[in-house]
């Protein structure tokens, strides 16, 4: 208003194409903010929901003790250490592996139509449904890799069975792996291939350039993957229900021996006292629920730390 | 350090590195194809030691596919034949027994677009001994220290060498670059366009840097600046469409060049 000397707004009028542009722009932006607020409002309602009704049930004895009066009160215990030891050789097996293809498949491979046919299969196998790979699981390693085995570790022996958290655990890596394999693969691509001519250049071989240059780059990309696959293998039910999961255990395994015995996992308690013990009391249920996100989110945490550590180290 | 004058063709003192004089690469027939496009054309050369040698010509001439040639960066590329010879104090780099990292510590390359390791200063140095067997502490102290010093970049970066060489300038980053490839010790330095990501005060460090190399190795430059290519080297070569058109003493090529193409691109008709 005080400044007299400038043109006054009407001078430059705006036009009805601008005006129209406008009212795009604003009902894209409504749009927009709405879509992201209807994927907030069910995520926080769904773990909002969980942890309300399943915080009462979380106290020292639930996660440390073992079940008592079939499964319908004590502690959730064997559930929680099987659900770890699960994810824990799942990934042992899978990281690997997974890394080791993807690193194959974008580094070495000569771009053709075999490569391009293993990369769709790869994507196509992460579609499978999961009770399928229990399936495969049972028919591949419960009913003929895992007899092999303990036949020669313990030579028939009294312990080990062939439904096993080994055989569950390779299943689940057969399941993760084409998440590992196509998020590492994706992180390879995203490292400047500047670095990879530098490195080359002054003499380093190519795996010398994929181990010290590429590898170290796509490192937080590789670590998003690997947390993904944590969540899935920690709450994948199907593939470990044929496989070597037991809906109820009197005792723990000793460490040593859990490899080849069979296991309880938390997917697969919550759905037992959900739909095959209709007297148990609920706030099991929940509780159990909200123990698996709670491991779940706890994994990813961990993963997003190092992953931003790892990116603040090699910046500045 | 840095006493080489610019256009003063043929003006090396005699130094004592006589046999210095003769020539590092020479090509015979080179030819290169990407899928049904040929990118060289037959070319004939022989590109001098200690001395700096220019290549120019317009975008597309094949210049940089030359020079990609003589370290064997192009056999990376999809679809890619290379017909013909290069030889490197005697011997075809493209024999099939020559090693090609033997070949890259002998021939070192920076790139257009400075490409230092997301890496501290020190370890970007440092990245080529390591590679080739230097692992003690102390003695690649000594390599960073004396090959940042030679590459003019150790007064600026001495009290942070820790620090993450994605920190520096644009020009800085090259001149380390430089510097990361002096460190392998190489007999020849590759540069393609090396200041055409830099603004003109880092490309004069550069030029300088250019000149004091050339005492040490055999420097070869593609460069689209014809300006560069006059203050910088002693010789030069022009590419036209995949053809080496014209090679000779820099001040020869620009002050009488004997091709009418080589004229018109200098005047600045075309390119």
């Amino acid at each position: 208003m005080s400044t007299s000397t400038l043109p006054r707004a009407e001078a430059w009028p705006s036009t009805p194409s601008a005006r129209r542009a406008r009212r795009v722009q604003a009902v894209a932006f409504v749009a927009l903010g709405a879509s992201a607020l209807a994927i907030m409002v069910p995520a926080v309602l769904f773990v909002g929901f969980v942890v309300v009704r399943g915080a009462s049930a979380i106290n020292w004895e639930f996660i440390t003790a073992m079940p008592r009066d079939n499964m319908r009160a004590g502690g959730i215990m064997p559930a929680i250490v099987g659900s770890l030891y699960l994810v824990v050789v799942t990934m042992a097996l899978a990281t690997p592996v997974g890394i080791l293809a993807a690193v194959y498949l974008s580094e070495y491979a000569r771009k053709g139509p075999l490569v391009r046919a293993i990369r769709v299969a790869i994507l196509n196998l992460a579609g499978v449904p999961s009770i399928v790979y229990g399936l495969f699981g049972m028919g591949l390693f419960v009913m003929v890799v895992m007899p092999q085995v303990l036949r020669l570790t313990r030579g028939g022996g009294e312990s080990g069975k062939s439904a096993c958290l080994l055989a569950a655990a390779a299943t689940m890596a057969v399941l993760i792996l084409p998440i590992v394999i196509a998020t590492t693969e994706e992180a390879l691509r995203q490292v400047p291939q500047g670095l990879r001519a530098a490195s080359l250049a002054l003499g380093a071989t190519r795996w010398q350039t994929i181990w010290r240059v590429v590898i170290p780059n796509a490192l937080p990309g590789i670590l998003t993957g690997l947390v993904l696959a944590v969540g899935r293998a920690a709450g994948e039910t199907a593939p470990i229900l044929l496989t070597g999961a037991f809906f109820w255990m009197s005792h723990l395994p000793r460490p040593a021996e859990a490899l080849l015995e069979p296991f309880m996992a938390l997917p697969f308690h919550l759905f037992t006292v959900s739909t095959q013990m209709p007297d148990a009391p609920e706030k099991l249920r929940w509780g159990t629920a909200l123990v698996l996100i709670i491991m779940v989110v706890g994994a990813n945490s961990i993963g997003i730390v190092i992953r931003s550590w790892l990116r603040t180290r090699r910046k500045v | 350090m840095a006493t080489a004058p610019g256009l003063m063709v043929g003006s090396v003192d005699a130094d004592p590195v006589s046999d210095c004089r003769c020539a590092k690469f020479e090509t015979h027939g080179l030819t290169v194809h990407y899928g049904g496009f040929e990118a060289l054309k037959a070319v004939d050369v022989a590109i001098g030691s200690c001395e700096v040698t220019a290549l120019i010509g317009p975008s597309g001439c094949g210049k940089s596919t030359f020079l990609r040639c003589l370290n064997r960066m192009n056999d990376m590329i999809d679809g890619v034949r290379i017909s013909g010879q290069v030889v490197m104090d005697g011997q075809d780099v493209y024999d099939r027994r020559v090693d090609v990292v033997e070949l890259r510590k002998r021939v070192g390359m920076v790139f257009q677009q400075p490409n230092p390791f997301p890496m501290s200063i020190f370890d970007n140095v440092a990245y080529g001994p390591r590679l080739h067997g230097t692992r003690k502490m102390s003695d690649l102290e000594v390599i960073v220290e004396r090959t940042l010093r030679e590459a003019a970049l150790w007064d600026e970066v001495k009290d942070k060498l820790r620090q993450s060489a994605l920190a520096l300038s644009g020009g800085q980053q090259q001149r380390l670059c430089i510097a990361r490839v002096m460190a392998v010790q190489p007999e020849v330095i590759l540069m393609d366009e090396p200041c055409s990501a830099l603004d003109p005060n880092a490309t004069f460090r550069i030029e300088e840097l250019m000149l004091s190399l050339r005492e040490n190795y055999t420097v070869i430059i593609v460069t689209h600046n014809m300006y560069q290519a006059a203050r910088c080297s002693q010789k030069t070569g022009f590419f036209l469409l995949g053809e080496l058109v014209e090679f000779g003493d820099t001040e020869q090529v620009f002050q009488a060049p004997a091709d009418r193409r080589t004229e018109d691109y200098i005047r600045g008709r075309f390119g």
